[in-house]
């Protein structure tokens, strides 16, 4: 349908004019996260056997990068449309909520696909990687950034100011991503705080992830994938709802 | 024929405050119909409720036949809106702004009748320019060029012309009449009341939600007395006779109420003949105004 196509048009556009800021930006910082962790970290976090440190801390900010500027590119565009009033112009049009869906998560699926490819492009300039299992990398890719959209697309419902979101992504996703083993292996800590990362869904997008470069993972990556899988049905079907119901959209 | 709006037994309640209670309202196809009424009527959430930005909590409404909300994409097909606030999105060009709203609707290839809105509304001069850049005035035109890019049949505007400048209002005011003549039916809301006796044929007057006058503009207009004859006299008070005329007469100033110009004569013979010296003379005009007030201070309590 041409309106879901335009919407995604518009989406794409609305980073694409300011790639400086939603593109080369995040590239830049998980670089420097990149230089100065693995400058710091090696020889002293354990990770998995021969693997370098700071091979194995790329896969990992690779996804971060994919996961957090997903959430940001639906996030941002909501808010902002909303705050500034300019919301209308996509709910005026005969738009389903399917559309309205598909439109900002894939949206935010190229953007943080095309942020994580940045980061993996200039990051292999200076560490090597190997690609043991890349269909598993592009699974996970796909899906990881699947759902971060669409959290992004709920957060962005849901709050009323530009601080609401800031908050979400403060005190929900950074945490989150930070401590899902990006820059260690879960098996370096405690028994008990092992546990509790399994509770933690982005875990196992990182993990399957990394497992599709070193064809090593903490967890079996087919039950990462129906773990990521299994959240995204979740989260979409609670999207779709709320975007059907027009909560905080259609008063 | 379908009507072009149909309101029936509307109701929607904002926490404590009830917005509307109860509208029923038709608007026939092809109208030129204006909703009028102070601040906090209802008369913006009535047309966010039409244009599904808002949903009633009871009662239905129709654009065209199609109900607003099981068959939302017909009538907001059928549905042209232009806001009250000037919004816009900061990272297009006007031509983008209208590409983009084109698609929205399903439309691919639209390019030929958006220069033609663009020149209508003299836009075309800035067509390439990002909005951010435009005047106040532009970025008004530029929203009612969104509101025509699927060329709605029903076309609502929400107080277009405030804090607009005389020219632009002329112009716009020409523009809707020329929409209005091709075909549209046509809502407008509005403050200036000088505005919606110039162009509306019918006028639904709303307070604290609910219909408190609805009434063809001339009817609305004849329901005060027609012709006010403002004299201040010197020399003598006023006839007798005349006083029953009397609107309100303070020192030497008198409002006198006339039914029609020819007795414009018969008053100032009289007055003649009472040995008074006219040193002021003024006709008053009706205006919509008057009914308003009138009408919105009769519905108080």
């Amino acid at each position: 349908m041409s309106g879901f196509g335009t919407l995604f048009y518009k989406e794409l556009l609305r980073f694409w004019k300011v790639a400086f800021q939603t593109v080369a930006a995040p590239v830049l910082t998980t670089l420097l996260y990149l230089l100065i962790f693995s400058h710091v970290m090696q020889g002293r976090a354990p990770v998995y056997g021969e693997v370098p440190y700071a091979a194995f801390l790329v896969p990992g900010l690779v996804m971060m990068a994919v996961l957090q500027n997903a959430f940001a590119n639906s996030s941002s565009s909501l808010i902002q449309s909303k705050v500034t009033g300019n919301i209308i112009f996509v709910l005026l049009p005969p738009l389903s909520h399917w559309d309205f869906f598909a439109a900002y998560v894939l949206a935010s699926v190229v953007r943080g696909i095309v942020v994580g490819a940045g980061v993996l492009v200039v990051s292999l300039g200076f560490v090597g990687l190997s690609f043991e299992h890349p269909l598993w990398i592009i699974a996970f890719a796909l899906c990881g950034s699947a759902i971060l959209g669409t959290l992004g697309l709920v957060a962005g419902i849901w709050a009323e100011k530009f601080d609401q979101v800031a908050a979400f992504q403060s005190f929900l996703i950074m945490p989150l991503t930070f401590l899902s083993g990006v820059f260690y292996s879960i098996h370096s800590l405690p028994e008990f705080w092992q546990d509790l990362s399994r509770f933690n869904p982005f875990f196992y997008m990182i993990d399957g992830f990394r497992y599709g470069f070193f064809g090593v993972s903490d967890i079996n990556p087919a039950y990462s994938l129906a773990v990521a899988l299994a959240n995204l049905l979740v989260f979409t079907a609670v999207t779709l709802a709320l975007l059907k119901r027009g909560y905080k959209l259609r008063h | 024929m379908t009507p072009a709006i149909e309101i029936q037994q509307v109701h929607k309640r904002f926490g404590a405050v009830q917005a509307l209670c109860g509208i029923d309202l038709e608007v026939a196809q092809g109208e030129f119909f204006g909703l009028l009424g102070p601040n906090g009527a209802g008369k913006t959430t009535l047309i966010n409720i039409l244009a599904g930005l808002a949903r009633a909590d009871s009662g239905s409404v129709r654009v065209l036949g199609h109900d607003v909300v099981t068959a939302y994409r017909e009538s907001r097909r059928a549905l042209g809106v232009v806001p009250q606030e000037l919004v816009f999105d900061p990272f297009f060009s006007v031509r983008e702004t209208l590409r983009l709203q084109s698609g929205y609707f399903g439309l691919k290839r639209n390019d030929a009748w958006i220069d033609e809105v663009m020149h209508h509304l003299d836009l075309t001069g800035k067509a390439d320019a990002n909005m951010r850049s435009l005047s106040g005035g532009m970025k008004r035109r530029v929203l009612v060029a969104q509101a025509l890019v699927h060329k709605p049949p029903v076309i609502v505007l929400d107080e277009p012309t405030a804090g607009v400048d005389v020219e632009l209002r002329q112009g716009l005011w020409g523009f809707v009449r020329g929409l209005n003549r091709d075909g549209h039916t046509i809502v407008l809301t509005t403050h200036y009341l000088e505005e919606a006796e110039a162009l509306c044929a019918r006028i639904a007057m709303l307070k604290q939600g609910r219909i408190v006058a609805l009434d063809t503009t001339s009817n609305l207009m004849n329901r005060r007395d027609s012709l006010y004859l403002r004299l201040r006299l010197s020399g003598a008070a006023l006839p007798a006779a005349l006083a029953a005329r009397s609107r309100d007469s303070r020192d030497a100033t008198h409002t006198l109420r006339l039914r029609s110009y020819t007795e414009v004569e018969g008053v100032l013979a009289q007055v003649r003949e009472a040995g008074a010296q006219i040193e002021e003379l003024e006709l008053l005009q009706p205006d919509l105004e008057d009914v308003f007030v009138q009408i919105m201070h009769d519905a108080k309590g």
